[in-house]
């Protein structure tokens, strides 16, 4: 599958700290890929270099194979900054005009397809209110309709679903799909992990500038999956049918037990030392961790001397 | 279509669709007028005549004094003293001393400077006839000596052109002009380089900045701004401009039909017209004729865009830079800003006396330093080119202008790229250079 998106050992130094420090990954067209991170790790300064706001200090950004030039390809971006931001005091059908105009629209298709994207969010009503008058919520949805509307290759949305209600998170959400599912490829930046498990394909974690986690969703779970399994009998579990040293108990209720595997043993030896027991099995996970696991574990684990040693000199 | 045509367009046309807009190009002219209307009206009818009451007069000083004027009558034969004279309806009591030099006046309410100067004017005239009547002028030789003396002398400066054609030169509009345009500079550079300030930090502060600088760079960004409010600032000059003529064009019809007429036929005879309304008449017409044909307004209107354009640039650049690195504080534009406004308050000083003394070195070297040249040379220029103002001068002073706004601009694009995307620490001056200077 042809990358959309390469990202070379990008670099950007600030004066006080190195917020992008040599990460490298790349995005397959078509995929709804997360790029997480606590706050403060690189993650806006690394959308704003993708989105040419930014000149890396080192590295290589390609965009279908070909060097990212911001001038000409800025087109084929649709970015959603964290800070959303619009015009209060402007009409929210000319903003919208204005700035797929910006992205080089003409202005004919760019009232139709505002149009369009109004009708579908039901929105018709809007186009001579100003943003003033808008809700959070309702900003937020007209925020993301100026994204898409140019109909970029690349979507990068930052924090996208912040300050919305379950019913039009749930619309946004679906958008997100049906656009993937049209080629459009999507990054997806955040640090809420239900959403990345829900959404993504693939992730991407930094932290402190640097890239501590790349693959996929399923593949990262596999990865820091801790042989937890969780296991459902018929009939309440006693002390002398976990005295075994095929595993350690991490905790045991009525008819459920939560075991952590020894390395050297198969499920298939777990589950047929029960059976020999002559215990009645009625379910046997295993226990993959959360992204949200993940995510602090490896977070508290990076170390914390990204400073430069300058500063304090 | 052009992304900096679009900004420009959008910058320009919510501006100019605004109602503050339209009630500040059309008001302006109207409360201009109606305030100068009105303080000469006050001044007019303010003016009360004060009623003096000689005492001790020798007896010249009565034969030797114009007993009434706009501002002062003298009574000599009243019979007052210190402590009657206001009971006897007088302002004031005017001693004349006999061998002394201490003359006094003594009033309850002090005297202004205009009627204190006219007293003071007409004793020493007094006095000065008396000597020269000793010496044997006789009285009736005097006033017809002093009845000529008296029409003051208006001065013709005729200055040599450089087509050998001579000019009558006009101190007294090229002051006006030059002052007009002079502040006109200094008031606009502060209302849009504030307006393009305000514009950028409310981008910023929305955080629309980083939405639109995903689409195009930011210096197209500031650029858009800034020539778009200069368009603003533009029309509204045009505005103002056929406002005032249709103002003045207009102002015949004001004037009663008599009056009109009583001009037209003293131009046609060219002989002064009795009576003082009549004759104030007149001198608004003969003032707009001389404000018509006494100036080069092609070459003022000219200079004045070119140093309001040139003088905008340069300053709404620097403008657009604190805007960028303000954050929700209005107080840190404040302290930012006076770097700025300290050379065009500087500028305007310069102006005053470089009125006074159009070639002074001080008004020289400030309207060819680019910080205070678009000021101080629509101060000169209406004092001739290329007489007050040689050409050499004013070449250097329109390049070092273009050069200077070339150089704030790039330099307020390197802070303004940085600048509009750092929320949190405001920045300092030592910083922008910083960020202005490194690779």
């Amino acid at each position: 599958m042809q990358h959309l998106l390469e990202i070379k050992n990008l670099k950007k130094h600030f004066a006080s700290q190195k917020a992008v420090d040599d990460i490298s990954f790349s995005i397959n067209k078509g995929s709804i890929f997360g790029l997480l991170g606590p706050n403060g790790a690189g993650k806006t300064t690394l959308l704003r270099m993708i989105t040419g706001i930014f000149y890396p200090d080192e590295g290589e950004i390609l965009l279908n194979g070909k060097p990212f030039n911001p001038v000409n390809d800025i087109s084929q971006i649709g970015y959603m900054p964290e800070e959303r931001g619009l015009y209060k005091k402007m009409k929210i059908g000319e903003q919208a005009v204005y700035l797929a105009q910006l992205k080089g629209m003409s202005k004919q298709q760019a009232k139709a397809k505002i149009k369009e994207w109004f009708v579908k969010f039901e929105m018709q009503s809007w186009w001579d209110k100003k943003v003033e008058d808008l809700s959070k919520g309702m900003s937020q949805k007209l925020q993301f309709v100026i994204t898409v509307l140019h109909e970029p290759g690349l979507i990068i949305l930052d924090e996208p679903f912040s300050g919305l209600d379950p019913v039009n998170a749930n619309l946004i959400k679906d958008e997100i799909f049906r656009l993937a599912r049209l080629g459009h490829t999507i990054i997806f930046s955040t640090h809420r992990m239900e959403q990345v498990e829900e959404i993504c394909d693939h992730i991407v974690l930094v932290n402190k500038g640097k890239k501590i986690l790349d693959g996929s969703v399923n593949q990262v779970k596999q990865d820091f999956k801790e042989s937890l399994f969780r296991i459902e009998f018929d009939e309440p579990i006693l002390a002398e049918h976990t005295a075994i040293h095929l595993f350690q108990v991490i905790n045991k209720k009525d008819n459920q037990l939560i075991i952590k595997k020894n390395e050297d043993f198969s499920t298939n030896d777990i589950l047929q030392y029960f059976i020999t027991k002559g215990l009645h099995i009625h379910s046997f996970n295993e226990i993959l961790p959360s992204l949200n696991d993940i995510f602090i574990r490896l977070v508290d684990a990076t170390p914390k001397a990204r400073q430069f040693e300058s500063q304090t000199a | 279509m052009n992304k900096i045509g679009l900004i420009i367009q959008r910058e320009y046309l919510t501006r100019v669709r605004n109602k503050t807009f339209l009630l500040s190009t059309f008001m302006l002219p109207v409360v201009m007028i109606l305030f100068i209307v009105g303080s000469t009206f006050f001044a007019i009818k303010s003016r009360e005549k004060r009623k003096v009451a000689v005492v001790n007069d020798p007896g010249f000083f009565k034969n030797n004094m114009k007993s009434d004027s706009a501002s002062v009558v003298f009574y000599f034969d009243a019979a007052v003293d210190s402590l009657n004279y206001e009971v006897k309806g007088f302002d004031g009591v005017l001693y004349l001393p006999t061998a002394s030099n201490n003359y006094e006046l003594r009033s309850t309410k002090q005297f202004g400077l205009e009627s204190k100067g006219y007293i003071e004017r007409q004793l020493n005239k007094a006095i000065e006839s008396n000597m020269l009547q000793e010496k044997g002028i006789n009285k009736a030789t005097l006033d017809s000596i002093s009845k000529v003396s008296d029409k003051a002398v208006d001065l013709n400066n005729v200055v040599k052109e450089e087509n050998g054609a001579s000019r009558q030169a006009n101190a007294g509009l090229a002051y006006s002009v030059g002052f007009g345009s002079g502040i006109l500079i200094y008031i606009t550079m502060f209302v849009f380089g504030a307006m393009v300030m305000r514009g950028v930090a409310e981008e910023k502060m929305n955080r629309i900045a980083e939405v639109i600088v995903s689409s195009c760079k930011p210096f197209e960004l500031m650029m858009g701004k800034i020539i778009g409010i200069a368009g603003v600032g533009l029309t509204q000059f045009l505005l103002w401009i056929i406002l005032i003529f249709a103002l003045i064009s207009s102002m015949q019809f004001f004037l009663p039909a008599e009056t009109l007429q009583q001009i037209q036929d003293a131009q046609q005879s060219h002989q002064n017209l009795p009576g003082d309304n009549n004759s104030l008449a007149l001198k608004m017409m003969e003032a707009k004729n001389t404000l018509i044909e006494g100036v080069n307004w092609g070459m003022i209107i000219f200079f004045f865009l070119f140093y309001f354009l040139g003088g905008y640039l340069f300053y709404a650049a620097l403008f657009a830079a604190i805007g960028s690195v303000i954050n929700e504080d209005p107080q840190e534009a404040q302290s930012l800003m006076l770097p700025i406004t300290m050379p065009i308050i500087f500028a305007f000083i310069i102006l005053t006396s470089s009125l006074q003394n159009p070639n002074s070195p001080v008004a020289v070297w400030a309207s060819i330093i680019p910080f205070t040249s678009p000021i101080v040379m629509m101060g000169r220029i209406p004092f001739g080119v290329p007489q007050t103002v040689p050409y050499w001068q004013l070449g250097l002073s329109m390049i070092s202008l273009i050069g200077g706004f070339l150089a704030t601009t790039w330099f307020a694009g390197k802070v303004y790229r940085t600048g509009i995307l750092m929320y949190g620490k405001k920045a300092s001056w030592k910083e922008m250079a910083k960020w202005a200077f490194r690779k």
